[in-house]
């Protein structure tokens, strides 16, 4: 399973990358979203990795942790940065769509109005 | 525990809910907003003086015990930004009220900088790695706002890149920040360098932080990673680009500081030849690039890039007299920068152009604002005794002591070239004859022009009082470097590993 996401993860990231360096916005955008998949998933595997039937939770009676229990901080720590991409890629995608009624294009190149002297 | 270091972030928050509530009635959400400021402002002044005298405040957020909870520091170095941000940010809502447009002020004008002070504040007080890159994306959200407020071609462009490169960085800060978890099992600072610093395995370590580098090197602007800054930073109304100018790129700075001085101090060593190597090429490429423009915000947002090198020198130097020299250069630039962006920009607010070719005759028509020119933009230079001379001074005699000829050489060259383009500024805006019939422009009022008279005065203070500045730069220095006094604080007498080791043998 481990294996398995690692290479999911950096096919997101090699994913992510090449559209990223198109020069059409929506393709950016798109890489912007697999990027961060890659990085949740990644952050995903910093716990003591993923087995079956592991839970993050504290035994009732006890209130204690049984020592096979799963990582719970990940979880919590993916939770909150899915909120706030999803937050982020929702502001770059209004962003593009005003862009593009602006410029009339949605090719980067397009862009170059600030950079000209 | 200093619970108070709750303060500077509850407050603008509250009020930036209460201004967004009642945004419609401008002079309201000014008053607010001047209150939070102030608030803010006081808040900062009394915890430099608390640091000074009491050392490293320490909080733990929900009560939770560290390294497990969130714990929120206040050091010298949180001090002084957390002072500057309130200050700066005053100061642009001032200068605001003399030139934004009412329509853009009731488009939630207040609330965003409110919200923008509030995620600096937090970003300077965190000491949880993850924490921080929460703050980042609070500060992020707000200053894209505050970027395309106005909607014009020129800012969705400009906007486009900025928000694109912020939001890559940030996602390099995640995965860093994910892998730093895998590698050590925390996310507390302390705690971090606590066990970061006995760990066996150093290039895992050196590529983690490797991520660390660029994802705060791109916020910072340190090349080759700088192009969305002159693209974008001249493009909203003056007053956002004086606050972003002076304060956002150094927020990057702080973090970068605080990560490679504190977390990852075991690397600072071996990343240095790097980070000098970047400050180096910073330094030249943004004074190269400043040479070649026109336009005054445009010329400004270049030294921006070329000045961060100057800090990230600081880093680089990988020493106390280093980071302090460093330090005392970013508090200075911060000032420093902001003034001439808000004495440049009242320029432009009267010509209505901020072309060179279209500027020319202040000196004669508005000499106050040209003697604050001149005055500003000595000390960026660093000319003694204005303030930017004794952080430059103290970086040069740093290089200088560590044998590190090559960057000593860049950075005394470079302030040269720093000088032409002030010059070239002050000759095109305020020296050469006016461009057209100046009679029909607006005078300069006092709302336009005591904004850049605070800062200037503070910039001026700095340099007077060098040595009072110089030692908080040594005591902020000395603090971020002091990984063993930070887990004592935070943790307690036996450090992070021996209250994680008591709470699992319960």
């Amino acid at each position: 399973m481990n294996l398995i996401l690692s290479l999911v993860v950096g096919t997101l990231f090699a994913g992510g990358i090449y559209l990223v360096l198109r020069r059409s916005v929506v393709k950016l955008m798109l890489g912007l979203v697999l990027l961060s998949h890659g990085a949740h998933l990644l952050i995903f595997l910093m716990g003591d990795g993923l087995i079956k039937a592991r839970t993050p939770f504290v035994r009732a009676e006890t209130g204690v942790a049984p020592p096979d229990s799963a990582d719970p901080l990940i979880q919590a720590l993916i939770l909150t940065a899915i909120v706030i991409s999803l937050g982020l890629l929702t502001f770059v995608m209004a962003l593009a769509y005003r862009t593009d009624q602006a410029v009339g294009s949605d090719d980067l190149n397009a862009m170059t109005s600030t950079d000209q002297l | 525990m200093a619970h108070h270091l709750f303060l500077p972030l509850i407050v603008p928050l509250f009020s930036a809910g209460v201004a967004t509530l009642i945004s419609q009635r401008l002079a309201w959400a000014r008053v607010i907003a001047v209150a939070a400021t102030l608030f803010n402002l006081g808040y900062g002044t009394w915890l430099l003086v608390t640091v000074a005298t009491t050392g490293r405040q320490v909080t733990q957020g929900g009560g939770w015990v560290a390294p497990f909870g969130i714990t929120l520091m206040a050091d010298g170095l949180s001090a002084i930004m957390l002072f500057l941000t309130a200050l700066l940010t005053l100061v642009t809502i001032l200068f605001s009220f003399a030139t934004i447009d009412a329509r853009q002020e009731r488009f939630y004008y207040y609330p965003l900088l409110l919200l923008l002070m509030f995620g600096c504040s937090g970003a300077f007080l965190t000491g949880d790695l993850f924490n921080l890159y929460v703050w980042f994306e609070i500060l992020l959200v707000a200053s894209f706002g505050l970027i395309t407020l106005g909607g014009s071609r020129a800012q969705l462009e400009g906007g486009l890149k900025y928000v694109v490169l912020n939001l890559f960085a940030s996602l390099c800060f995640l995965v860093g920040a994910g892998l730093v978890y895998g590698v050590a099992g925390t996310l507390n600072m302390a705690h971090l360098a606590e066990r970061l610093n006995a760990i066996q395995e150093p290039t895992l370590v050196t590529a983690v932080a490797g991520f660390f580098l660029i994802a705060f090197g791109g916020k910072a602007a340190l090349a080759p990673l700088f192009f969305w800054l002159p693209t974008s930073y001249h493009t909203p109304s003056i007053a956002v680009t004086a606050l972003f100018g002076g304060l956002l790129s150094k927020v990057g700075i702080y973090a970068l500081y605080r990560v490679f001085g504190t977390v990852f101090q075991s690397e600072l060593g071996r990343l240095a030849p790097l980070i000098l190597a970047v400050a180096g090429v910073t330094m030249v490429v943004g004074v190269i690039g400043a040479m070649a423009q026109v336009n005054v915000r445009r010329i400004l947002a270049f030294h921006i890039v070329s000045q961060v090198g100057y800090m990230a020198m600081g880093l680089g130097l990988a020493s106390v007299a280093g980071l302090t020299a460093g330090i005392l250069f970013m508090a200075h630039n911060i000032v420093v920068k902001t003034a001439l962006f808000l004495i440049g920009g009242a320029a432009e607010h009267l010509t209505g152009s901020g072309e060179l070719k279209q500027m020319g005759g202040m000196a004669r028509r508005e000499p106050f604002l040209a003697v604050l020119w001149l005055l500003a933009s000595f000390a960026l230079v660093g000319i003694p005794p204005l303030s930017g001379f004794f952080g430059k001074l103290g970086l040069i005699q740093a290089g200088v002591a560590q044998e590190q000829w090559l960057i000593v050489g860049v950075a005394a060259g470079v302030s040269l070239f720093t000088l032409f383009s002030m010059l070239k500024i002050w000759n095109e805006v305020f020296w050469k004859k006016a461009y057209g019939d100046m009679s029909r422009l607006p005078r300069a009022g006092a709302g336009l022009l005591a904004p850049a008279v605070i800062l200037v005065a503070v910039s001026i203070a700095l340099g007077l009082g060098a040595a009072p500045a110089l030692e908080y730069s040594v005591l902020a220095a000395e603090q971020t470097l002091d990984t063993v006094g930070l887990a004592r604080d935070v943790c307690g007498a036996g450090g992070c590993d021996a209250v994680e080791l008591a709470v699992a043998r319960e």
